[in-house]
């Protein structure tokens, strides 16, 4: 089983988390404003990533909180795990943040 | 009003008599009721809670607290779970929604929402490691520890009193799950 890192709760099994999906998804400032097809793309269209991609984790079964991930999709294996409003590394920003 | 007898009946109060009457070196028994109040809040609000509770509560992660029957869970960053062994509810709730008038943070009494078991005995990890995937070594999960975690299906709050104690609480409608579970798993080991 898979080790994931919280960074409230430290290396837990993988069984305890959810996957939340893409991260760094800012909501548009004024979604009024927004065409129908920008629109779709913010609420819909995601990053097919090979490599290192930033996603949102759920420690669902342990302290509940949100968090971000990096993980490698072709090697399953997360880099690193950081607090939510903090942004991935420099170094790991190649991809897409 | 309704009697406390009929408010609050334990779910797990049918499984005792059932379970396999063989010895067994982990024992499986029912905690008494308790008042059960999840607090979430910033740290002045945690502060204020404990002073009035009487426990200081941890804020290292995934620790508790306990003087005499009362403890403190910490649950999250911002979250923690205040528990009264054999205290009502009620009166507890009104006492720490008084002291805590003023600040910024959620009390929400769930008094009747769980059960609690004690697995105790020198196997009682190996037990608990039938359906739970956490290293539950005394290094890597000390005396003084909990943490929400899982059990098979279940969800449930999981914390270490003693060395080979621990206490499990889980919601009422997967308590016979959870206790039928670690019946056949220490039937086994």
């Amino acid at each position: 089983m898979l080790l994931i890192n919280c960074p409230y709760c430290g290396p837990r099994p993988e069984a305890e988390f959810v996957n939340g999906g893409q991260a760094h998804i800012a909501r548009p400032a004024d979604p009024m404003s927004l065409t129908d097809d920008e629109w779709a793309a913010y609420l819909y269209m995601r990053d097919n990533t090979k490599g290192l991609h930033h996603e949102r984790w759920r420690h669902a079964n342990g302290c509940g909180r949100f968090f971000n991930a990096s993980r490698d999709t072709t090697t399953d294996i997360i880099k690193r795990t950081y607090r939510m409003g903090e942004r991935p590394e420099a170094e790991h920003q190649g991809a897409k943040p | 009003m309704l009697s406390p007898a009929i408010m609050r009946s334990n779910a797990l109060s049918p499984m005792q008599s059932s379970g396999t009457t063989a010895a067994f070196a982990t024992t499986l028994s029912i905690l008494p009721d308790a008042a059960k109040l999840v607090f979430r809040g910033k740290t002045e609000a945690i502060e204020a809670a404990g002073a009035h509770f009487g426990v200081k509560p941890s804020l290292e992660a995934c620790r508790f607290a306990a003087v005499g029957g009362r403890s403190v869970y910490w649950l999250g960053p911002d979250e923690w779970l205040f528990q009264a062994v054999n205290e009502n509810p009620i009166e507890v709730f009104g006492g720490m929604s008084v002291a805590l008038q003023g600040q910024a943070c959620s009390l929400v009494d769930v008094s009747h929402r769980s059960d609690g078991i004690a697995v105790a005995g020198p196997t009682a990890a190996l037990v608990l490691n039938h359906g739970c995937p956490l290293d539950l070594s005394l290094k890597a999960f000390p005396v003084g520890m909990c943490t929400r975690t899982v059990l098979g299906k279940a969800s449930l709050l999981l914390s270490r009193s003693e060395e080979h104690v621990f206490h499990v609480d889980v919601w009422r409608s997967f308590a016979p799950y959870v206790w039928q579970f670690l019946d056949e798993a220490r039937s086994l080991s």
